[in-house]
């Protein structure tokens, strides 16, 4: 049923074959980027060539190959995306279902720190948490340096877990209420096993739903800090969507559209179809559909 | 209800005290203040840094040094910037001003145009209408906005010079550079292209709002009491529908000036619209703290103002919600 | 026989749902009366509301309804919005289940009230606001000047449930729909708003078209009562008659299954409604009756006069007399 409904989202059908065929691209880099990251198209003069043959999406400043760049670009971005988007959605579930069933203190504080980091703008508190990660020298062995990509998925990771934790909490309270839960109490259940049994599998869809969103916002949340240039640094060869669309801010006086155009609908396609999944197996999983109508 | 607010009003002195102790915690690991200004001024003599650690509250012990700040901040000795010994109050003012312009531009723009369109999706949900609306708002509100100001920008301020002669958009600023005085005309055209970019998104995220919260009304039992009536349609959908969806569609509105503050930050960044974002982001970079620490108080209590005003708005559209 | 006011003849509505078109109601016929109080009984899913609802012209728009229904000689089916909108609330009004949803929360209650009083009554807000504190009066709530100005959240369920009635009977319908308006109350706050209803019949002459669960309600209030089963109505006649001898097998289970004074055990019947996509062939209750043959699994039995009742049964003249239970 829910299967059903998510293939009879079209939208939600065509991104996952983009973002199949994206995948497979980034996978096999190494065939399907013509150039390397770092490699120079041709020999100077080769700064800011518009599209052609040897170069189809153009080259940047300094003559490396916008194409290859956006296939390792991506690759970094997807990796930024779903590490923090795993490891965020694991600690907000763990969270937010002992929140929810324990309620109390634990509960009432955790809504308070959420509430304050949802107020600010995100931008703010972003760049302010990651300078407080950078600042403080004994979180050094977990989060690496500042300008890496470890360091953007701890980052990111921080920023996630809250918003699925809510998600978590507001879903054990509501199956809290329901009789099933109350029957494997009467039955005698410990409330681990409540938990285990009940509660953590009722909560799969919007669980899902919120680990697609979270490769969203990691990925977008990336570009952000790039473009205002807090982003991983380019360093070892590496490059990613954010630099990419970090440089783009450059290119728009001068005129090099490409070197804006591109980055930002890779962007626009990456972000689009990942939604549409999450949008389509939001609908697919809400119970409430379930009943047919 | 006027010793309500004056109640929350109080209410909200220690939450300011806690979160901008929070926010000075924050500023003092997150950019080390002192550091910044030794940085920024290399040649200062060890009495000008103990100066600036004094009035400032840079003290070793946070706490104390938290205190010493609030006395210095309420009292009105502000230190000067770091950078270039500019004064705060009149850069923040004006910041103020111009982000206030733009961000009341581009809300009643976006909640104008975004209700009316998440009205005309929910009057025939699922017709070609509503899933038009729909997926612009959710193409929309996946574009971050720093990614539709590249391209507008590329497309109305340099290309369009590029192919009739002059932009239709001027990319930066308030004015053009040595502009003085006021001039109406000039300044909306300058401030064109930021408020949209703002309220593309003020307008995607509340047709979404408007539209399902209209869609719960439109299902409910007291519509079709209305509807039993025989009064029109029109009638039905202002006075018993719209009434009705409005009330969390305005409590999200001001508790949403954080997001909003946000696109703002980033689009002020890109068009270098001299408001808060850009004055935010400026003194981050420099480590500025006696730019930050005053610029942080503005947002917290402009966010709990806000949230103030939501409850009352709140009670106000609805009488079920007595405001104790 | 008195004058007719509302003739509902062949009425089909159909539902297009995932799961196919579901026929929830499958050729209706009934008549109102001027003045009297008709009630209608049926287990839950048998198509009462949505008979009535058709005929208020409030089915979404995705309800496919045919047939013809007079409401004083004019014809509503197929007829303009605008048409029905001036039916609407003028001549036909409905009270719904529950009173606790059905006011609009934002609103004082006299607006409710006048809103319905000058969307057909050229009236001055004054005027109106006169009437709705009266109807207020009349529907039997106290204090009805100060009453007028509050919200519906500060009114208890009962309360609301006399609301809403005021405002259905603010322009003197020809008929008042009440579907199942007492079915969210309490007993004792029901037995009040039957009384109401009552009243508003009596007085204003108001033929009341009483939807219900409960036939002990029936036998209290009603004039005629008219079965519904399975999208169709299978008996029909005066309260007297049905309660005394009903004819048709599940009318007779019905009034077996009802609690008496002196009975000792309810005699429910078997079986389990039928599913509407795919509603049994024939009779729709052949697989539930006890006397159902061959002939009733094919051939679809439509209301006929035997004796004083009218009976949708194939078999009813052949079955023996029914036990009057006591
Ligand atoms: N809007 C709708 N869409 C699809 N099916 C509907 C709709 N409204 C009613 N139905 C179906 O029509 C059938 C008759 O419903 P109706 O509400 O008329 O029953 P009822 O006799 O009033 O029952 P109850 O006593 O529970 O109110 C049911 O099977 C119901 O599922
Ligand atoms: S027609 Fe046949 S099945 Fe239907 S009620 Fe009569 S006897 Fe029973
Ligand atoms: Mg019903």
């Amino acid at each position: 049923m829910a299967f059903r409904r998510f293939v009879s989202h079209k939208a939600a059908v065509v991104s996952c074959i983009i973002i199949g065929i994206l995948a497979l691209f980034v996978i096999l880099a190494p065939f399907t980027a013509r150039y390397g990251v770092n490699q120079s198209v041709q020999a100077p003069p080769n700064s800011f060539l518009s599209p052609r043959s040897n170069a189809w999406l153009g080259t940047d400043d300094i003559g490396r190959d916008l194409y290859s760049r956006l296939i390792y670009g991506v690759r970094v971005s997807l990796l930024i995306g779903l590490a923090s988007a795993l490891i965020s959605v694991t600690l907000g579930a763990l969270v937010g279902a002992v929140a929810g069933f324990r309620g109390g203190k634990f509960d009432d504080i955790l809504m308070r720190v959420t509430d304050l980091f949802l107020a600010f703008p995100f931008l703010v508190t972003l760049l302010v948490v990651r300078n407080v990660l950078g600042g403080l020298p004994w979180l050094k062995p977990l989060t690496g340096e500042m300008n890496s990509v470890r360091f953007i998925i701890v980052l990111f990771s921080i920023f996630g877990w809250m918003g699925v934790a809510r998600i978590v909490r507001g879903q054990v309270l509501s199956l809290k209420e329901r009789e099933f839960v109350e029957a494997a109490r009467a039955v005698g259940a410990s409330r681990r096993y409540i938990i285990a049994r009940h509660l953590l599998p009722n909560s799969v869809g919007p669980i899902m739903v919120a680990l697609t969103f979270s490769v969203v916002g990691a990925i977008i949340g990336e570009s952000t800090l790039a473009f205002f240039g807090y982003g991983p640094q380019a360093g070892d060869g590496a490059t990613s969507l954010g630099i990419l669309v970090g440089a783009a801010k450059g290119a728009v006086q001068t005129g090099f559209w490409w070197l804006a155009v591109f980055p930002c609908f890779m962007l626009i396609i990456i972000a689009l179809s990942i939604n549409f999944i999450g949008d389509a197996l939001r609908d697919a999983t809400d119970p409430r559909l379930d009943r047919g109508v | 209800m006027l010793r309500y607010i004056l109640r929350r009003l109080a209410w909200s002195v220690p939450t300011l005290l806690l979160v901008t102790f929070l926010v000075y915690l924050a500023l003092r690991i997150g950019t080390d203040p002192v550091e910044s200004y030794k940085r920024v001024n290399p040649r200062a003599s060890r009495a000008k840094i103990q100066q600036y650690i004094d009035i400032n509250g840079l003290d070793p012990n946070f706490v104390q040094g938290y205190f010493k700040w609030l006395k210095n901040f309420i009292t009105g000795e502000w230190a000067p910037s770091i950078k270039g010994r500019r004064e705060v109050w009149p850069a923040l003012k004006d910041a103020m001003a111009n982000t206030l312009r733009l961000g009341t531009a581009a809300t009643v723009v976006g909640i104008f145009f975004g209700l009316i369109a998440g009205v005309l999706a929910a009057l025939r949900p699922g017709g070609r209408r509503d899933v038009f609306i729909n997926t612009s708002a959710f193409v929309g509100i996946s574009i971050p906005p720093f990614i539709s100001a590249i391209l507008l920008q590329l497309l109305f301020a340099v290309y369009w010079q590029r192919w009739f002669g002059e932009s239709l958009f001027p990319t930066s600023g308030v004015y053009p550079a040595g502009h003085s005085g006021f001039d109406l005309f000039l300044m909306l055209k300058f401030m064109a292209l930021p408020t949209i970019i703002v309220a593309i998104q003020i307008i995607a995220t509340y047709s979404r709002y408007m539209r399902s919260s209209l869609l719960d009304v439109m299902n409910s039992d007291y519509m079709r009491t209305a509807r039993s009536k025989g009064i029109s349609e029109r009638r039905i959908l202002i006075k018993h529908g719209m009434r009705n969806a409005l009330i969390p569609v305005v409590t999200i509105a001001a508790l949403d000036v954080g997001s909003i503050v946000g696109g703002l930050i980033i689009t002020e960044n890109i068009f270098a619209y001299p408001g808060m974002g850009l004055y935010f982001l400026k003194s981050f970079g420099d480590g500025d703290f006696p730019l930050l620490m005053p610029w942080m108080v503005v947002i917290v209590a402009s966010i709990l103002l806000f949230n103030l005003i939501a409850d009352i708005s709140y009670a106000w559209l609805d009488p079920r919600i007595r405001l104790e | 026989m008195a004058e007719k006011v509302l003739e509902i003849r062949d009425l089909h509505v159909t539902f297009d749902t995932p799961s196919g078109p579901l026929e929830a109601v499958r050729g209706i016929d009934l008549d109102v009366e001027a003045g009297e109080l008709l009630g209608v009984v049926g287990e839950s899913g048998s198509g009462k509301s949505v008979s009535f609802l058709a005929t208020m012209g409030l089915l979404p728009a995705r309800a496919r309804v045919t047939g013809s229904v007079l409401l004083a000689g004019e014809q509503l089916i197929g007829a303009s919005a605008k048409q029905m909108r001036s039916v609407r609330g003028r001549l036909l009004s409905m009270i719904f289940q529950d009173p606790l949803s059905a006011l609009n929360p934002v609103h004082r209650i006299g607006n409710q009230i006048s809103e319905m009083l000058r969307s057909h009554q050229s009236l001055s807000s004054r005027d109106a606001d006169k009437r709705a504190i009266e109807l207020l009066d009349i529907v039997g709530i106290p204090q009805p000047s100060d009453r007028a100005r509050q919200y519906p959240h500060e009114f208890s369920g009962g309360m609301r449930q006399r609301v809403v009635i005021a405002i259905a009977i603010a322009n003197n319908p020809k008929v008042l729909i009440a579907d199942e308006p007492t079915t969210a109350l309490d007993v004792t706050v029901q037995a009040q708003i039957l009384e109401v209803i009552e009243r508003v019949q009596e007085r204003f002459g108001t033929a009341v078209v009483l939807i219900t669960h409960d036939l002990g309600v029936i036998a209290r209030v009603a004039d005629r009562v008219n079965v519904m089963y399975a999208g169709r109505n299978v008996e029909q006649g005066t309260i007297d008659n049905l309660f005394d001898h009903p004819s048709h097998p599940y009318t007779r289970g019905l009034l077996a299954s009802l609690p008496r004074p002196g009975k000792q055990r309810l005699k429910p019947i078997t079986g389990f409604p039928p599913n509407m996509v795919n509603p049994p062939k024939g009779c729709a209750f052949h697989p539930r009756c006890e006397f159902a043959t061959d002939v009733c699994k094919s051939e679809l039995p439509s209301l006929v006069s035997y004796g004083d009742l009218q009976t949708a049964c194939i078999r009813a003249k052949e079955l023996p007399k029914a036990v009057i239970l006591t």
